[in-house]
């Protein structure tokens, strides 16, 4: 991997994620915002995809399983040459192509249907238990949130996925600490999640999910890793990127007005003079 | 088509088709491919997962994730069967069904064995009356309830030659030989089985037998009954239902599930929407819960046998001609 690239196109991501949110006027912010920067190595350094030919048999599979991180997935999959960048500004509009959590059905690119959370999680181990049935040498990704982790289907998922040896499966765990009402470890709190999952049977390493480089060798290693499925917990930030939406604690669906919309503003401004220079 | 009225006569467990029936589809294509939830034993599958041991998968106890993962499988060009006992592949995982299953667009095929009243010793925890007002409600589904091996054999086989999320509810055990095997169905299409004057009866499942039963009690005391098999619940056959009800002094539907949602509400619907001004009784489980207790016993409570059918229509037309 080429890091100042890879970290270009995340901020390229962010930037174009930030637009729409803006042009939408609402949105998951936070949530999407915490994992540009591994949707940037999957989709610069990772997935064997085709984007002029999204149904491609040999494609790797990326399953959003927290659907409602939708608009930096659309963000990357336009950048990817998926679909016109246009699309972008009609986010949720009446008839749009792409509403707020991804649709296999209207958006070419994705993958699975996904936003009632936990479900992701089990269409992307029936996806990886075809490939090994097959043979095949497709891989399956998939991102679930943390607070998504509240759904027991998840664990259901990761228990089948550690049985049947999945090692074609690779679950990134988006651990940015919070989900809608507040900290997660203020309403069910997850423990130790690396050590759940290792306990689960899996692979389990735990990386900084800012760092471009620390998810690319986490990848690396998954995929080196035989007879078992690996997840990779990222350590992120809800509103990952811009400080004040980090720092907002109300920050899983924004309402831009007032100082929000002057900071995201600011933000796509100082964003697009970052990816110019 | 040729139809067997030898009531007594028994076929095949319904639980020896669904495994044979899934025998010959795994021999002729590949891609299919067979899920169930820890019951492999009591769905008699025990061969199946021994010959086809590479595409047969038990899931363990998490019917979400069976519905889910079956869901991502079929996406890649499988055909997945799944099979679990009718509440769990219906009422525990709806919100499954709906967005990984029908939403998606996937190519699932749920048999839902033992509903109503067949959860028997298993008792009102298990027992289901509502996945066909559950599954009726969802867009993009085929919804069936046969009514004999045959037709329970040919519904298995359509399920995985037509793309789409197909539900089949039956009875593990045999259910009355209805038809014989050169019989033709066709989705969408209601069979009419007996004609009669007096009283039509819509019936699916097991009840189709029950309508049998009572239509010779009835035939006796000079009132002539039509029986209707509409094990096709979505797509339904709404042409059926206006022929054979218009003229009719009584429509009765018979059904082994709750009277809310069912076939019963169905035909109901059709009828009201055709302005089809004849009285409609329901022969159904009314607004309670079942209990343990062998089939003909919680039949009888429930009110969903031949006797119920024979003194609902007696009631009725009495009243009628007072």
């Amino acid at each position: 991997m080429n890091k100042e690239s890879t970290v270009k196109f995340a901020n390229v991501i962010r930037l174009e994620t930030a637009k729409m949110l803006m042009k939408r006027g609402f949105g998951h912010l936070g949530g999407s915002f915490s994992i540009v920067e591994t949707l940037a190595v999957l989709y610069k350094d990772i997935l064997n995809v085709d984007p002029s030919n999204p149904k491609w048999d040999e494609r790797d599979w990326f399953v959003l399983s927290k659907g409602h991180a939708g608009p930096a997935l659309y963000s990357t999959l336009a950048l990817k040459g998926y679909f016109p960048k246009e699309w972008l500004m009609t986010l949720n509009d009446n008839g749009t192509r792409l509403p707020s959590h991804p649709d296999r059905l209207r958006t070419p690119g994705v993958d699975c249907t996904t936003g009632s959370l936990g479900q992701g999680s089990s269409q992307a181990v029936g996806v990886a238990k075809s490939f090994q049935m097959d043979g095949r040498s497709n891989r399956v990704y998939t991102i679930v949130g943390d607070g998504e982790l509240n759904e027991g289907q998840v664990w259901e998922a990761f228990q089948f996925a550690a049985h049947q040896k999945l090692d074609n499966l690779i679950i990134f765990i988006d651990e940015n600490h919070k989900q809608l009402d507040g900290l997660t470890k203020d309403i069910i709190n997850p423990f130790d999640l690396r050590l759940k999952m290792e306990a689960f049977g899996f692979n389990a390493v735990r990386v900084d999910g800012k760092n471009v480089e620390a998810i690319y060798e986490a990848i690396l290693l998954a995929i080196s890793t035989k007879g078992k499925p690996t997840a990779i917990v990222l350590d992120t930030i809800k509103g990952q990127g811009i400080p004040f939406f980090e720092e907002m604690f109300d920050n899983h669906h924004i309402r831009f007005a007032g100082e929000s919309e002057t900071k995201l503003r600011e933000a796509i401004a100082s964003l697009e003079k970052e990816v110019s220079e | 088509m040729k139809i067997i009225r030898a009531q007594e006569q028994k076929r095949p467990e319904f639980r020896s088709v669904y495994v044979e029936t899934l025998m010959e589809l795994m021999e002729s294509n590949p891609n299919v491919v067979n899920l169930d939830a820890d019951l492999v034993g009591a769905s008699g599958a025990t061969k199946l997962f021994k010959k086809y041991a590479h595409r047969c998968i038990n899931m363990g106890i998490s019917e979400a994730n069976m519905i889910g993962a079956a869901a991502g499988m079929s996406l890649t060009g499988k055909i997945p069967f799944i099979h679990t006992f009718a509440p769990f592949a219906t009422r525990r995982v709806m919100d499954q069904l709906y967005m990984s299953g029908v939403y998606s667009d996937a190519n699932i095929k749920i048999y839902g064995s033992d509903p109503g009243f067949w959860a028997i010793h298993n008792g009102g925890t298990h027992t289901t009356m509502e996945d066909l007002a559950l599954t009726r409600a969802l867009a993009n589904i085929t919804v069936l309830a046969p009514s004999d091996a045959t037709q329970f054999k040919w519904c298995v086989k359509k399920a995985a030659d037509t793309y789409g999320v197909f539900y089949i509810r039956a009875g593990r055990k045999a259910f009355v030989d209805l038809y014989d095997s050169s019989s033709k169905f066709e989705l969408g299409k209601g069979i009419k089985l007996e004609e009669g004057k007096d009283v039509v009866i819509f019936a699916i499942g097991e009840m189709v037998a029950e309508a049998y039963k009572a239509r010779e009690i009835l035939a006796v005391e000079g009132i002539e009954v039509a029986i209707v098999d509409m094990f096709s619940i979505k797509p339904l056959d709404e042409e059926i239902i206006k022929e054979m009800s218009v003229g009719k002094r009584l429509v009765v539907t018979a059904e082994n599930h709750s009277k809310y949602g069912g076939l019963g509400s169905a035909v109901a619907e059709v009828m009201a929407e055709n302005a089809i001004n004849v009285p409609l009784r329901r022969i159904a489980v009314q607004d309670c819960f079942s209990e343990v207790g062998t089939a003909d016993y919680l039949q009888r409570i429930l009110e969903i046998d031949a006797e119920a059918i024979v003194e609902l229509v007696r009631s009725n037309l009495i009243k009628q001609s007072v």
